[in-house]
């Protein structure tokens, strides 16, 4: 007989203080300021005179064992033996002592991993799992990670920006990257391809209809079988059908394209938080180092360094200089696909003389 | 019998460069790594990578894997070119709740990859979007093994499906002087009251705590999060008027009035003549701008606590929604105030778990119903606020029938506020 089945612990989220840094949390709560020594480098100074050096470093995100351990041990020798994971998965190590903070960042750059990533540099870019593990992927976003991080390294390690620069991957438009100053996303430009043989068996026909955006889905008779048809006239070419309903297939070689949209700022510094707009769409998906995708990222970087003020994340810039100097200055065609559509469209629209020339 | 190695032309190109490499990773755990299985698993892995990357097409499908006594918390994979590609077949990952903050101890980050490595791909991600560990990679089989090593040491499944999802707060109290709460403490108070609707989905859909000590947002919560959770204060905030002088006296008055006293958005700031900065606290918003540039100088101020803003989302399915103010400011000093705020959660998801359609978050029911109605529906004192507003309605199209009793609750509300 089998043995019976282990009931689990419901212990939900583990207490971080146990895994925290003595210096830490000592200080939980009583510190005063920070500084910024060097690029990848924070000086943090407690009320109680105490101080905390963080060094962070970028890394391939996943983390085959042999790199895991290999983190480990510099932590464990040079960094007191504690690890803390930024949200956009950097590497950062704490030391309370700044004679350990050279010596650490040697055993991190002599293991291969970079250090960087803080203030106004171009951060480590959040991505999604893509071909690797997901199950409605238009893209790879490691790889697109991998091949961007290739040719913005120096600008992790440096603080050349204006101020910092988060950029997102996201593998469909359901968009789990989130939101970026730069945000690089799969667009669909062509309706779900269906497999009627197949549908009946594999989908809940009503949730499938109930999950389009614009009602373009409804049920049918196709060669005798029970199926769904799409209106291809209304589909927006979003891609929402296909994960509940796998044989309508949104991906295609040629027809799934990357779009770059910016401005995305999830802070309340200066403005209210902002989502990002579309600047650019059309661009090939094309593995293994999308380099169509990267030189617009960088020709968009590139204007934004030159040209905004201390302290603007590219969503203030835009506001300043306004959306024409925009695509002038990023040589990016204004078509009539960036007027918006959706709900709340005439909120987007300029009902004013503010002009620019 | 010898693993069977893939060509891997494209994948090959991610070698090249200098920022890590993905690909250089998993090779080397499928020619390295002692454990046959992992090299086969690996090297099956790279094989269909490299398919994708040639056809452009992704190549998993979902399916239904748990461990005993939960429904969710597993991302099944079964691969569709699984006869191509045998040893890796079936790819689960276990998403796993990091500690509240994303600290961890090096022992204790080689204990959960040596327990990895012995039931999976040796394959993990510190963290995914919604801020699980992500292990990456193995059988129906051996979730169920890995689940239990885990769990007897400290660790539990995160949420997938329509259930509540693993929370994430910022590094906040921890280490960072704009911190204006105790995010872990609040991060693990809400998620861990809600353990059940973690790990049996049974909500209309996802529903996500996030948690940050000040408008800054490092968590994006406004944006991503059902339930935002974010520090602030109300009373002045602090001016170290020396440190004042002395960041002018080093940057100089234009760097000052050009990037602190300009950039104010509520124009509450001025540069004295004897270079100290004056600041109008009634008109501050708490945008955090100055701080972040003077981070000597000024602080947040003693009266701390929090706003909650409810129904942030990503696209699917009306399109991106930001959350809305629900509450402007909450204190959590008192047990009763942390009570309170668990509360007001339990409400909001029971009242969306009522009223929310299938697959609708909850900021697509607060579009479809209104923000009055869900104030409204909630069993929990939410007064509307102008705080809650950008700005008062435009539309003349509504019925007012009973303006005079709720002019009436405003003036008592103000009156009761004035005596407290």
């Amino acid at each position: 007989m089998a043995d019976k089945p282990r009931s689990p612990i419901e212990s939900g989220c583990p207490d971080a203080f146990q895994y925290m840094h003595p210096v830490m949390r000592k200080n939980y709560g009583q510190w005063k300021y920070h500084e910024h020594p060097k690029p990848g480098v924070l000086r943090h100074v407690a009320y109680s005179g105490d101080e905390i050096w963080t060094v962070r470093c970028g890394t391939q995100r996943i983390l085959d064992i042999f790199t895991l351990r290999t983190l480990c041990d510099i932590g464990d020798e040079f960094a007191d033996g504690y690890i803390h994971f930024t949200i956009r998965s950097n590497v950062e190590y704490m030391v309370s002592d700044e004679a350990k903070v050279e010596p650490l960042i040697k055993a991190i750059e002599d293991a291969g991993f970079i250090v960087g990533g803080t203030k106004n540099s171009v951060t480590m870019i959040s991505h999604t799992q893509g071909w690797l593990h997901c199950d409605i992927p238009g893209t790879d976003a490691s790889g697109v990670v991998k091949s961007m991080m290739d040719e913005l390294i120096d600008e992790f390690r440096e603080n050349n920006m204006p101020n910092r620069v988060h950029i997102t991957t996201s593998c469909c438009q359901i968009n789990c990257g989130g939101q970026g100053d730069i945000a690089i996303n799969v667009q669909h430009t062509k309706p779900p391809k269906i497999n009627h043989d197949l549908v009946s068996n594999v989908c809940e026909r009503p949730s499938v209809v109930a999950r389009c955006p614009v009602a373009a889905i409804r049920p049918a008779m196709v060669n005798g079988k029970p199926s769904l048809e799409v209106d291809e006239k209304k589909c927006i070419c979003c891609g929402a059908c296909f994960p509940p309903c796998p044989p309508m297939q949104i991906n295609d070689a040629e027809h799934t394209k990357l779009a770059i949209w910016v401005g995305g700022n999830h802070s309340n510094a200066r403005g209210k938080p902002t989502f990002q707009k579309l600047v650019a769409a059309g661009i090939p998906n094309n593995p293994p180092r999308w380099p169509e995708a990267n030189a617009i990222v960088k020709s968009i970087l590139k204007a934004y360094k030159e040209d905004a003020k201390d302290w603007e994340r590219i969503n203030d810039w835009i506001e300043r200089i306004g959306w024409p100097r925009f695509f002038e200055v990023t040589n990016l065609p204004f078509t009539k696909y960036h007027v918006d559509t959706w709900r709340g469209a005439r909120n987007s629209l300029n009902a004013s003389t503010h002009i620019r020339f | 019998m010898a693993k069977k190695i893939y060509e891997t032309p494209m994948l090959d190109e991610l070698e090249n460069g200098p920022w890590p490499s993905f690909i250089s990773g998993i090779k080397k755990l499928r020619d390295e790594h002692p454990d046959e299985r992992i090299q086969e698993v690996t090297s099956s892995l790279l094989g269909q990578l490299e398919h994708s990357y040639e056809t452009r097409k992704g190549y998993w499908k979902g399916g239904t894997v748990s461990v005993f006594g939960y429904g969710g918390g597993i991302i099944p994979r079964f691969s569709e070119v699984g006869s191509a590609f045998p040893e890796s077949k079936e790819f689960h990952t276990l998403r796993v709740q990091p500690p509240a903050g994303n600290h961890y101890t090096t022992a204790m980050l080689r204990q959960l990859g040596d327990s990895w490595e012995k039931w999976g791909s040796g394959l993990q991600t510190f963290h995914g979007q919604t801020g699980n560990i992500m292990f990456i990679g193995t059988t129906t089989e051996n979730t169920q093994h890995f689940f239990d090593e885990i769990n007897e040491y400290g660790w539990d499944l995160g949420g997938a499906g329509p259930c509540v999802r693993t929370a994430m707060s910022c590094v906040g109290a921890s280490r960072c002087e704009m911190s204006c709460a105790n995010e872990h403490g609040i991060h693990r108070l809400l998620v861990n009251n809600f353990t059940d609707d973690v790990h049996r989905p049974a909500l209309p859909y996802k529903f996500k705590f996030k948690v940050s000590g000040c408008p800054n947002d490092c968590q994006n919560s406004i944006e991503r999060a059902d339930f935002a959770v974010i520090g602030t204060w109300r009373d002045d905030m602090k001016v170290d008027q020396e440190e004042v002088k002395a960041f002018v006296a080093t940057k100089g008055r234009q760097y000052v009035i050009d990037n602190v006293v300009t950039r104010c958005p509520t124009n509450a700031l001025s540069l004295n003549d004897d270079d100290t900065l004056a600041v109008d606290n009634r008109n501050c918003v708490r945008c955090m701008h100055c701080l972040n540039v003077m981070p000597k100088a000024l602080h947040p101020g003693d009266d701390k606590g929090v706003t909650i803003l409810i129904g942030g989302k990503r696209t699917l399915k009306i399109g991106d929604l930001m959350g809305t103010v629900v509450v402007p400011f909450k204190k959590l000093e008192t047990e009763e105030d942390y009570e309170s705020l668990v509360e007001l959660a339990e409400e909001i998801i029971d009242f969306w778990a009522e009223n929310g359609l299938e697959h609708e978050r909850c900021g697509e029911m607060i579009e479809r119903i209104g923000l009055v109605n869900f104030l409204e529906g909630v069993d929990y004192d939410l007064d509307v606020d102008p705080n809650m507003v950008s700005h008062p309605r435009q539309s003349s199209y509504i019925r007012m029938d009973g303006w005079d009793e709720e002019a009436e609750k405003w003036f008592e509300r103000k009156m009761e506020e004035a005596a407290a």
